[in-house]
């Protein structure tokens, strides 16, 4: 066998692990006072693996362990683009995990979120369901553990036994219909099978099965009843780590999947998500409006953005998916910024993560509330910033596929979701507190997500370069 | 020899009585019993699916072995939370926690 072919196209992986490795071993061996220096460490290690893996080394599509791992360029961006996430996390977690009851399990953060990136990557590359399967597993599993990171808060317990019994259950569920299209294809081949499926009435109920499984964890509306209290009651870290990155890994690889293995009955799943699409745009708006805790308006909003995601994977266009890539790029950027700003607020102030407690925010830290504006300015889809572009591309991308209709109720509902984060916008800038939080300045790391956040909500939309640079890659999906 | 339908209608009643005890337990323990019977289930489906359909190939015959071994991994982290929940609360009625609703 020709292993130069694994080292040659799995490179991402393979860095990855030895990634995992080193930040391992530097926690045996670091001792107390090398601990402290933990965060610079896995940053580092990781900007080093972000710089080495960004580019996509070829131009090509190549199968690895017999189309078991299929290496395409878009994919190398989405995991370039999960990276930098996961970078972003990193920087944000430092003024939690140097708290008193977490200091010393720093280096299982680390080595437990980086597992999950590993499954995750595993999972985008996949080419076989199986490959697929523990892809999402090794995504999913350390993910509980992350949700119930805070042993000793009784919200963390809870949110992380919601987060793995549903999980379970969707994982179960999603099995179930694997092993009905092994039992009518007879083969779990990705490119095998496309041939085999003829849209057999079981063949139909194992896809509604195998969505479920998948919509579960992209948080969509039937499926979507976690989402608020695991996003709650996790560690901010985890819950801003837990709406972006794997939201967007099990985006895209649904995506590859309906276009790679299911274009023969494109018909049914393109009805399925168009229901899914204004059940969750609509239930989440309306929910989100009468949310008093930030971290759960943050899980509606995302909810609601997901919605915004699925109409690029209806789409199944080379378009559809370079703008589904944009936009769960530029939906990074901006989430990730907000979660930084509730994240550094909750560290500084003894836990407050209700609305009312960010009334007055602007007179005492005006810095954190401009950024938080310019966030929610960015989700809502305003002009100037990246989340107007993104949704634009989205939209039309979805327009031009015929779905006249369902874009019309998404253009419909972002007006409703300007309405709620201009109540955030409010609560900062108008309503008056006797005693808002005080303030405070955050650490380094804190410091340099939210400007990197604040350069991609900025620029992304500007710097056209980048969404044509997508669209060079995204042509064979 | 007994025949594919049979296994089928045992792994089916095993399917849907892990969905209906998962939505009626109220026991932590008892609802991630059931969610086993949901896996185990999937497993009996591959493996009788590769027997009788598919004998050349042993796809369906890892599947359930890598299937089998991820749920085992799955389980434990589980049971670690529902440990958790037990000293956080005493207790591990679903009722209890309901700290965070709507």
């Amino acid at each position: 066998m020709d292993y130069s072919a694994i080292f040659s196209y799995m490179y991402t992986e393979i860095a990855l692990a030895g990634v995992i490795v080193a930040v391992l071993l530097y926690d045996l061996i670091a001792g107390e006072r090398g601990r402290r220096y933990f965060q610079t460490f896995v940053c580092l290690l990781m900007l080093f693996f972000v710089a080495g893996t960004v580019y996509p080394y070829h131009g090509g599509t190549a199968d690895v362990f017999g189309g078991m791992y299929q290496y395409t360029p878009v994919a190398g961006i989405v995991k370039s683009i999960l990276a930098i996430g996961t970078l972003i996390v990193f920087l944000q977690s430092d003024a939690w995990l140097s708290r008193e009851d977490t200091r010393f399990k720093r280096g299982e953060f680390y080595v437990l979120t980086l597992s999950t990136l590993l499954g995750m990557d595993f999972m985008v590359s996949a080419g076989h369901f199986m490959m697929f399967f523990i892809g999402m597993e090794l995504a999913s599993v350390p993910m509980a553990c992350l949700v119930a990171f805070d042993k000793y808060k009784g919200n963390s317990a809870e949110a992380g036994a919601k987060f793995i019994l549903s999980a379970l259950f969707a994982s179960g569920l999603m099995l179930y219909g694997i092993s009905f299209f092994y039992g009518t294809a007879g083969t779990l081949y990705f490119e095998d099978m496309a041939a085999k499926i003829d849209g057999s009435p079981l063949q139909i109920l194992s896809l509604v099965f195998f969505f479920t499984g998948l919509g579960f964890k992209l948080s969509l509306v039937p499926f979507h009843l976690w989402t608020a209290d695991t996003y709650q009651g996790a560690p901010t870290s985890v819950t801003s780590y837990l709406s972006v990155v794997s939201k967007a890994a099990a985006a895209f690889i649904l995506t590859v999947i309906f276009v790679k293995v299911f274009p023969s009955v494109s018909d049914y799943w393109q009805l399925m998500l168009y229901i899914v699409i204004v059940l969750s745009i609509t239930v989440a708006n309306v929910f989100a409006i009468r949310q008093k805790n930030l971290k759960r308006f943050m899980a509606f909003s995302s909810i609601s953005q997901a919605g915004y995601i699925m109409l690029g994977v209806i789409c199944g266009t080379p378009y559809g998916m370079t703008s589904l890539i944009f936009y769960l790029l530029v939906y990074m950027a901006a989430n990730l910024a907000a979660f930084g700003v509730i994240s550094t607020v909750e560290q500084h102030s003894g836990g407050k993560t209700g609305i009312e407690d960010y009334n007055g925010l602007y007179r005492t830290n005006p810095k954190l509330a401009v950024i938080m504006t310019l966030a929610l300015f960015s989700l809502a889809g305003i002009p100037p910033f990246a989340g107007f572009f993104s949704k634009f591309f989205i939209f039309a991308a979805a327009f031009e596929q015929g779905f006249h209709v369902l874009v019309f109720i998404a253009l419909i509902n972002t007006v409703i979701s300007l309405y709620y984060y201009l109540l955030i916008v409010k609560a900062m800038f108008i309503t008056p507190n006797e005693n808002p939080v005080p303030a405070f300045r955050s650490d380094r790391g804190t410091r340099l997500s939210l400007l990197l956040c604040l350069a991609g909500i900025i620029a992304l939309g500007i710097v056209s370069s980048v969404f044509d640079g997508i669209g060079l890659y995204s042509f064979g999906m | 020899m007994v025949h594919m339908e049979y296994y089928l209608i045992v792994s089916t009643i095993m399917m849907f009585v892990g969905i209906y005890g998962f939505l009626t337990r109220r026991n932590l323990l008892a609802m991630l019993i059931s969610v086993e019977l949901i896996l185990n289930s999937v497993d009996i489906n591959f493996v009788v699916f590769n027997r009788f359909l598919f004998p050349e190939q042993l796809e369906g015959f890892f599947f359930s072995l890598f299937a089998i071994g991820i749920s085992a991994a799955e389980t434990a982290v589980a049971i670690a939370i529902i440990i958790n929940i037990y000293r956080n609360m005493r207790n591990i009625q679903v009722k209890n926690l309901n700290r965070m609703k709507w």
